[in-house]
């Protein structure tokens, strides 16, 4: 497929909602503003599996993170990545309802980088437990957790 | 089996006189039951000791009780995650005395190289530990000499100096 | 009549059946699964942020530990993303032999999943088989690189080493073996009465759902999709051997277990056709700045040794950028995302886990069966929680 001709498309479907096309990586980078028709559209342009989505956290930049949606077509394997800036308590809406992998992936971002995503259905902690106190992998944490150094109580622990 | 004509070559069919201690101690070190529970790589190790070219049923421990209640060894075999630290030692409380602990490989014994926010630097800070075997993950041979090192304890006890013995 | 009820049960995460640390919460009514609820992280040790942490060259144990059942799968992602991002060629011979360890941590991760699979349902005899068969790769590994389960055999730029002729022996030796181990298998489980009407018409899913819920691999194919990123995008000279994808009808756990069992033979022609072919010539790139010096460079070079220590303990640079880098691990798409910052360690590491998605497909699989199927589906998947929680 070529990604030159669907972006074109994408583009005269909702104008603005594309603010750039990098050739070489395959990568648009999206309007906040008109993000979830983007992202229908590019689903009815057959890329029909979201492989993954990564949160990069630019501190001190602003807009503070950078979401990465790393989509496939299982028609002719061809790669797309969609890039989104975000601030920092700004929601995102879920992409969950046109690709169902987006809920654990949503989840993911959420609970190690603290992005919340607007009409998720199940938006919870999944890989740190229920009382966690921050968020992992943002550029603050520091690596050992807050309380390394200290003796560990598992009473301290709260799950769901 | 030689065994027998040994024995009767040396006792002739009669009594055998031993403390009661050392009996029992004989009877549980040869039947050391772990309790199956894995928490990542070492316990695919673990599995391999368990089966054909290891065979750790030549120590009396191949019965792998998936229920804690029915073992009485605890191989902590993998990292200890704080979110399953709730579960390890709930795991422990329900094991029946006289239990023995395993610390297996060095994430289990020292949190190895995952020094990091989500990971207990160590299972001995929940739970009391008897022996701590090294590797990343340990070879079978390792777990095996720290079964017998566990024997080894268990043979030389005194059993009102047990933690569970109650005057 | 009695109002119905559901009851809840909760399976794990000390369970031996999830293969690890997985804890789903059942909803039943009677012994029907009406909703399953996948609960994951009782294994997350945030390899991500520690990789943060390191410089490039220290990452590739920790990546060791991600699928802990196929390593070596791990690191040839891992180092592929680090050389696309930096720009390094990697020579014929190493690219062999990086597809050879790969292939056999494939054969590794594929003999855990049938011994335990089989193991959960009630067929107990496969397992003493498929460890037999494991020890003869876990003897191949420590043969190279000292140790067992987890090889840490590939270098940025290479391999650490050049392979032994004892190494090419075993290797020929297992390749020549492995055929029989095979049709033991088949004879025990494939038309196995008992087997079949375990696993026919389980946790079926269709093509266009399960794109949709982003499962790759071996699961993926056995809804009919043939996607394998070896194929689709190939990369370290796959597209020298010769070999097919298998490709299912039903998507259910039967379809699953076939594919996977033909995907044995496939592998073998790759190792087959990559250890009788494998080429001359360096196992390390040429790059002075990313390639170790020889062992034996070092004995008599001062400045081989400056350069081995610094390349070890502060690692090479990698520029500013981002890459995306997959390869078909044993689970599925292993997929690596890496963005440099021009120091020595990644900025973010990312890691696509393809278990991940795998697990998050089980509420969808599991609903509407019996309880006794959700071992069945669970086994099927083959799992693996060092992936998902990373």
């Amino acid at each position: 497929m070529d990604t030159q001709s669907v972006v074109a498309r994408i583009d005269r479907k909702h104008p603005g909602s594309i603010l750039k096309f990098i050739k070489d990586a395959n990568e648009i980078v999206a309007a906040a503003g008109s993000f979830p028709q983007l992202m229908k559209a590019v689903h009815e342009e057959n890329f029909d599996m979201l492989v993954d989505i990564v949160g990069i956290d630019w501190t001190p930049r602003i807009p503070r993170f950078d979401l990465v949606y790393l989509l496939l077509s299982t028609a002719d394997f061809t790669r797309l990545r969609v890039r989104l800036q975000t601030e920092e308590g700004q929601e995102v809406p879920t992409v969950s309802d046109i690709w169902h992998s987006a809920n654990w992936g949503e989840r993911e971002v959420y609970d190690l980088l603290g992005i919340s995503f607007s009409g998720h259905p199940d938006l919870r902690r999944i890989l740190t437990w229920k009382n966690f106190d921050g968020h992992p992998l943002r550029k603050d944490f520091p690596l050992q957790g807050k309380h390394f150094d200290k003796p560990f109580n598992p009473e301290t622990i709260e799950d769901y | 089996m030689g065994i027998e004509n040994k024995l009767t070559k040396f006792a002739e069919g009669s009594v055998l006189v031993t403390s009661l201690e050392k009996l029992i101690n004989w009877g549980r070190s040869n039947s050391v039951w772990p309790c199956t529970f894995g928490l990542a790589c070492c316990a695919l190790e673990m599995i391999a000791t368990s089966l054909s070219d290891f065979d750790i049923s030549r120590f009396g421990s191949e019965v792998f009780r998936p229920s804690p209640r029915q073992s009485d060894l605890l191989i902590v075999a993998g990292t200890l995650t704080k979110k399953m630290s709730v579960m390890v030692k709930r795991i422990y409380d329900q094991m029946a005395d006289p239990k023995w602990v395993i610390a297996m490989g060095s994430c289990a014994s020292c949190g190895g190289v995952f020094q990091s926010y989500a990971v207990v630097q160590g299972v001995d800070q929940i739970i009391p530990v008897d022996v701590y075997i090294p590797g990343c993950p340990p070879r079978p041979e390792t777990l095996l000499a720290g079964l017998m090192k566990i024997q080894e304890k268990i043979r030389t006890e005194k059993l009102d100096q047990r933690p569970d013995h109650t005057p | 009549m009695a109002e119905a009820k559901t009851i809840t049960l909760n399976m794990g995460p000390h369970h031996p059946a999830t293969h690890g640390v997985l804890r789903v919460v059942l909803e039943l009514d009677g012994e029907t699964i009406v909703k399953a609820t996948p609960h994951i992280g009782y294994l997350h040790r945030g390899i991500e942020k520690l990789a943060e942490h390191r410089n490039y060259q220290q990452i590739i144990p920790l990546t060791d530990r991600l699928d802990y059942s196929s390593a070596s799968a791990n690191n040839i992602g891992y180092c592929l993303a680090v050389e696309k991002l930096m720009g390094i060629e990697v020579p014929k011979r190493a690219q062999y032999l990086r597809g050879i360890m790969a292939e056999l941590a494939r054969f590794m991760g594929h003999q855990l999943w049938l011994g335990t699979h089989a193991l959960d349902i009630g067929a107990m005899t496969v397992i003493f088989y498929a460890f037999r068969d494991r020890e003869m790769i876990m003897k191949i590994n420590e043969e190279i690189s000292g140790y067992r389960l987890t090889p840490t055999f590939f270098r940025i730029g290479g391999v650490a080493h050049d392979a032994t002729d004892e190494f090419i022996k075993k290797v020929r030796e297992f390749v020549k073996w492995f055929p029989k181990a095979l049709s033991g298998y088949h004879t025990l489980l494939t038309e196995n009465k008992i087997w079949t009407t375990r696993t026919m018409n389980i946790g079926a899913i269709t093509a266009k759902e399960a794109v949709n819920y982003g499962l790759t691999g071996p699961s993926l194919r056995a809804s009919g999709v043939a996607y394998d990123v070896r194929k689709a995008f190939p990369y370290s000279s796959y597209d020298d051997f010769d070999f097919k994808i298998p490709v299912g009808e039903n998507g259910d756990v039967y379809d699953r277990y076939l594919v996977r069992m033909e995907e044995f033979t496939q592998s073998l022609a790759i190792i087959h056709q990559a250890i009788e072919n494998l080429p001359e010539g360096p196992v390390q790139t040429d790059n002075p700045w990313i390639g170790n010096p020889a062992l034996s460079d070092v004995e008599k070079d001062i400045s081989a040794l400056i350069r081995r220590f610094m390349i070890n303990a502060k690692g090479p640079n990698a520029p500013q950028g981002e890459v995306y880098q997959a390869v078909e691990g044993a689970k599925g798409e292993l997929g690596f995302y890496l963005v440099g910052d021009g120091s020595e360690h990644p900025y973010r590491m990312k890691v696509r886990a393809p278990c991940f998605y795998l697990a998050s497909a089980i509420p969808r699989l599991m609903t509407g069966h019996m309880i006794a199927d959700a071992i069945a589906i669970i086994g099927s998947l083959d799992v693996v929680l060092g992936e998902i929680d990373r």
